[in-house]
């Protein structure tokens, strides 16, 4: 069990182990599917979309339909237009949905392949069908994660539905960030009670968390694959004419909100994910300012109220308790704050993500109360590790891999991130907002007391807390 | 045990099958036809179309080369630190999902729960990555001191040229041990199918008989093919170790880098998955004489035939009657608990599409059930998988599988050591106990349909059309299937239980078919006022 890490931390220049991130395309993938019948479309060789189908499915328990270029020696010489050309066509054909959503792959992207231009002949030539479209983005693995491939197919959105402000309305866009499909239904459930009609994308709420209601009849020959979830084109077009654009993450989210903003002069707003409580409590003041209102409802003051009252009933089991958290640099930025909201010591916070902003956020969150916390961006699991063994922390917070660190080092652990592969509920389940905020507070704290429980002498075993 | 089913839907397999390529464009569907059988043994050798290129934009289970290479063959190796050379994700998705399990034994260090890559970045793809890969090779040896390195490229390696073999000559001199390379590039050939035979002929140049030390006595044999998957190679093992035959190496499950060298010292190989690794059976006959045997331990028959054709081929009344004994103690045990799981599966119909030869092997066990497999195929299987063997010189080489390194092989001349006199091996091979496999086709029922590479919308339609009781795939299509409201059965990965293999392996998956298709909880799909709308018109009723 991982018993081949040694103490000593020693430099490495080129070998990483136990990554804490993977490849941009996986996360354009995901987006994709956050858009109303759209098939997600890997511009590559076939082992690209079967991993990340592969993987999407072991996170969310779903199906995850994508098609691919299925590139042989051929194309990677020759290029992929006449693959994805045979792909659109036959796509449309066969599964007949109203968006193909491609990005590239390290391959495409290293033999250059031009997706604007092959889309728009491809288009010229009438091989896209009236009122379908394909939009593309591009996914080089070799840079980012796959949050920044999130945060490109997002932008791909913007770039080919925003129109130009043609009529005002009444709505916000609301970008999510990469989040799971029942943040993304919490957050849109938050706008409604703050009455804010809103485009909300991507949605991959009904999508990745589609009801079993048996089998649908089949009809005709199109397939039966598009769940009822994702963002409508209608609305995705409509985003052109909002009155603002809240982006949550900047990681996965700044880059649309900023490309519209570039495009219709609707003003970007980015901050945090809405994990923990002061992150939620800026978010619902957003909200607020938006809605042009003082206060938020009572349900959703009332939910802030009993997560409040959950923080200080269970104060004395958080409070000065060292924490190591990994995992995307958005959801990680938010839970370091929650953790230190509830009196914890971050001491390890690492992200796979590159980028010199996350060591920046996390330090400026610690600097009064972890001075000496160790913080890496574009750092690994392996890492991680090595830093456990030298102190070792009270709980760790992060995606299903660490689950091999926990038991190597007996430490209480709590997945939570992108992917976790063995448990069931993160996708059911927000941890944002203030409801997200009282689910962590309980996976954290059953997780402390459960191992307090299994550790006391029977003397110290007690039944009330 | 066994009991045939013969009975299938009362639907005209042809016009169903003509009826599913209408959803296809013209060209695409006159491609598609000659991948899809409906098997009728009256016709004689019947053809499939296989391992020729996917159709872009079709949903296609398929993977790439560097899957079937590091994920499947090499990756398993437990004491080899697997460098994946390239951008981070091919490095991530193969990283422990394939539940290859592996033991530490003493003396010896497991990596298979690490993941190690060069995770390229942009300006090494530009200025190129042998640096970063030499240098991370160190890097490696310096924190674990493995046994062996193994290097694997990926797609952009490929393009920008990196010579990684040239590396891995350097580094194992620098280091005194060997790193292996294997340019598995992801567009390499059609399917995973292409990095299996790469993978064979790297293990096989550079490993295979590296280890001459020692004599091994009595009846040894090697485990081609077998990737211990939930821990069947473990049940297998222990039942030949009842039989007092003894496990050299495994390749590659569970298996480590000095079996490996030394593997070629056994008498016997055995086949499991044909698909994967019949190259090396093939190569390792030719150079030290060692002469194969495909067995299949998935189902309870299965395995007893397995065992008699060993029993056949090592000829030895002790041996023979050693092997009769466990064949009947195993049997007295098992055969109660299947018994009692039986009568929860007997008669149901079911559909597999797996990776290799999982489709085939997992037929027998069905047929211990009382079950039947009314469609059946492989991802990246060839035609020899689904006709046998005897076709081999008739497959014309395309392309694609050109570009895949053929070695030339010759005996050794020192160490071709055939384990039987040559007149024997050519009775055994005659009858066709050792050398000789032939196919899925023909174990099929006549009726029933084999489809090649299958695609999402045709197992669709075939579900709806056939409406089986079980479809059985991977975790791709799981979900989809259960969707539809038919359950469905991991045969990659066996939702994360097994084993399988073996006399009690089949006990577990008896245990296993008989929860899925007879689980409470199919009966609550639908809610009590979708199934009984009169109990609201009673209620009505004032």
């Amino acid at each position: 069990m991982l018993s081949l890490t040694p103490k000593e931390i020693s430099d490495r220049n080129a070998l990483t182990v136990n990554p804490a991130k993977t490849c941009q395309p996986i996360g354009a993938m995901y987006a994709a599917l956050g858009i109303h019948r759209c098939l997600p479309h890997s511009h590559g060789s076939q082992g690209c979309c079967a991993y990340h189908r592969s993987h999407l499915t072991r996170h969310y328990k779903e199906p995850v339909m994508a098609s691919t270029s299925s590139f042989t020696e051929g194309a990677a010489v020759f290029g992929g237009m006449s693959n994805l050309r045979q792909a659109i066509t036959n796509i449309f054909h066969i599964y007949d949905p109203d968006v193909i959503a491609v990005h590239t792959t390290c391959l495409s992207e290293t033999i250059g392949d031009d997706l604007s231009t092959i889309i728009l002949k491809a288009r010229d030539e009438g091989l896209v069908p009236e009122g379908k479209w394909v939009i593309h983005c591009n996914t080089p693995s070799y840079a980012g994660s796959h949050v920044t491939g999130f945060s490109n197919m997002t932008t791909g959105m913007v770039k080919y539905f925003a129109q130009e402000n043609e009529r005002h309305r009444e709505q916000i866009n609301l970008i999510p960030g990469y989040v799971e499909p029942s943040d993304m239904r919490e957050i849109k459930r938050l706008l409604a009670e703050m009455e804010l009609p809103s485009v909300v994308f991507p949605d991959t709420s009904d999508v990745l968390d589609a009801p079993q209601q048996g089998a649908p009849v089949s009809v005709g020959k199109a397939a039966d694959i598009y769940p009822k979830g994702g963002t409508r084109i209608r609305d995705l077009q409509s985003m052109g004419d909002s009155r603002v654009t809240l982006a949550l993450g900047p990681f996965a989210s700044e880059n649309a909100a900023i490309e519209l903003e570039n495009r219709t002069e609707i003003p970007a707003r980015i901050m945090d994910l809405p994990i923990g409580i002061a992150a939620t409590d800026r978010f619902i003041q957003v909200l607020l300012e938006t809605a042009e209102v003082l206060e938020p409802p009572a349900s959703i003051a009332d939910d802030r109220g009993r997560m409040v009252d959950i923080m200080l009933d269970m104060q004395q089991y958080f409070y000065d308790r060292k924490v190591a958290i990994y995992g995307d640099p958005d959801q990680v930025i938010s839970l370091t704050e929650f953790a230190v909201s509830l009196g914890m010591k971050p001491i390890y916070v690492l992200t796979g993500t590159p980028g010199k902003r996350f060591d920046a956020r996390i330090k400026g969150i610690l600097k009064d109360v972890v001075p000496g916390a160790r913080i890496k961006s574009s750092g690994d699991l392996f890492l991680l590790h090595q830093w456990i063994k030298n102190e070792p922390v009270d709980l760790l917070i992060g995606n299903t891999y660490g689950k091999y660190i926990a038991r190597a080092e007996d430490i209480p652990f709590v997945r939570f991130g992108f992917p976790i592969l063995d448990r069931v509920g993160h996708s059911y389940f927000p941890t944002v907002g203030y409801r997200g905020g009282m689910r962590l507070l309980e996976k954290m704290l059953d997780a402390l007391l459960d191992r307090k429980d299994r550790d006391d002498p029977e003397e110290r075993f007690e039944l009330v807390l | 045990m066994s009991q045939e089913i013969k009975d299938l839907p009362p639907v005209k397999m042809e016009e169903a099958v003509e009826e599913i390529l209408k959803v296809y464009p013209t060209k695409v569907a006159r491609k598609r036809r000659s991948h899809i059988v409906v098997v009728n043994p009256d016709e004689g050798q019947q053809q499939i179309e296989a391992n020729v290129r996917t159709i872009p934009g079709i949903i296609t289970q398929r993977g790439c080369c560097f899957a079937g290479c590091k994920g499947v063959v090499i990756g398993p190796i437990i004491d080899m630190v697997h460098i994946v050379h390239g951008p981070i994700g091919c490095a991530f998705y193969s990283w422990g999902i394939r539940r290859n399990m592996g033991r530490v034994q003493e003396g010896m260090k497991n990596f298979l729960q690490y993941c190690f890559s060069t995770d390229m970045q942009e300006e090494n793809i530009i200025f190129g990555g042998e640096k970063k890969l030499r240098e991370a090779i160190r890097e490696a040896d310096r924190l674990f001191n493995p046994r062996a390195i193994s290097v694997h490229a990926t797609c952009p390696i490929g393009l920008i040229g990196d010579d990684i073999h040239q590396v891995a000559r350097e580094m194992s001199k620098e280091l005194g041990k060997q790193v292996l390379s294997f340019s598995c590039e992801g567009y390499k050939g059609v399917s995973q199918s292409a990095g299996h035979h790469i993978a064979n002929n790297g293990l096989f140049k550079n490993v295979v008989g590296r280890d001459d030390e020692g004599e091994e006595e009595g009846f040894t044999i090697n485990a081609l093919g077998e990737y211990n998957i939930g821990g069947d190679a473990w049940e297998i093992e222990r039942i030949l170790k009842n039989c007092g035959i003894r496990v050299l190496s495994t390749f590659s499950g569970d298996g480590s880098y000095e079996e490996i060298s030394r593997a070629h010292k056994a008498k016997l190989n055995m086949v499991q998955c044909h698909r994967s690794i019949n190259y090396m059976a093939d190569m390792m006959e030719k150079k030290f004489g060692i002469p194969w045997v495909k067995v299949n331990f998935i189902g309870v028959n299965a395995t007893v035939k397995s065992l008699r054709k060993i029993a056949r081929f090592f000829d030895d009344r002790e041996l023979t009657d050693r092997i009769e004994k466990v064949i009947e103690k195993e049997l007295a045990e098992v055969t109660p608990q299947i018994e009692k799981y039986k009568p929860l599966c007997a008669g149901k119909k079911a559909m597999l599409v797996v990776g290799g030869s999982r489709a085939h092997h997992y037929q027998e066990l069905f047929r211990d059930l009382g079950m039947a497999s009314i469609a059946a195929g492989y991802e990246f299987a060839h035609r020899d998988d689904y006709e046998g063997r005897q076709v081999l010189p008739t497959i014309k080489i395309d392309a694609d599988s050109r570009n895949i390194e053929e070695l030339q092989v010759e005996a050794d001349p020192e160490r071709f050591h055939p384990p039987k006199p040559e007149e024997v091996i050519a009775r055994l091979k005659e009858e066709g106990t050792i050398d000789s496999y032939e196919g899925m086709m023909p174990s099929m029922i006549k009726g029933s349909i084999a489809v090649d590479d299958i695609s999402h919308i045709e197992m669709e339609k075939l579900i709806r059309r056939f409406r089986p009781d079980v479809f059985c795939a991977g975790i791709k299509d799981k979900y989809v299937i259960q969707k539809m409201g038919l359950p469905s059965k991991q045969l990659h990965n066996y939702d994360y239980g097994g084993p399988y293999a073996g006399f009690r392996g089949a006990v577990n998956f008896a245990k296993e078919m008989a929860m899925l298709l007879n689980n409470p909880v199919w009966s609550y799909v639908k809610p009590l006022w979708e199934k009984e709308p009169e109990i609201r018109a009673e209620f009505g009723n004032k």
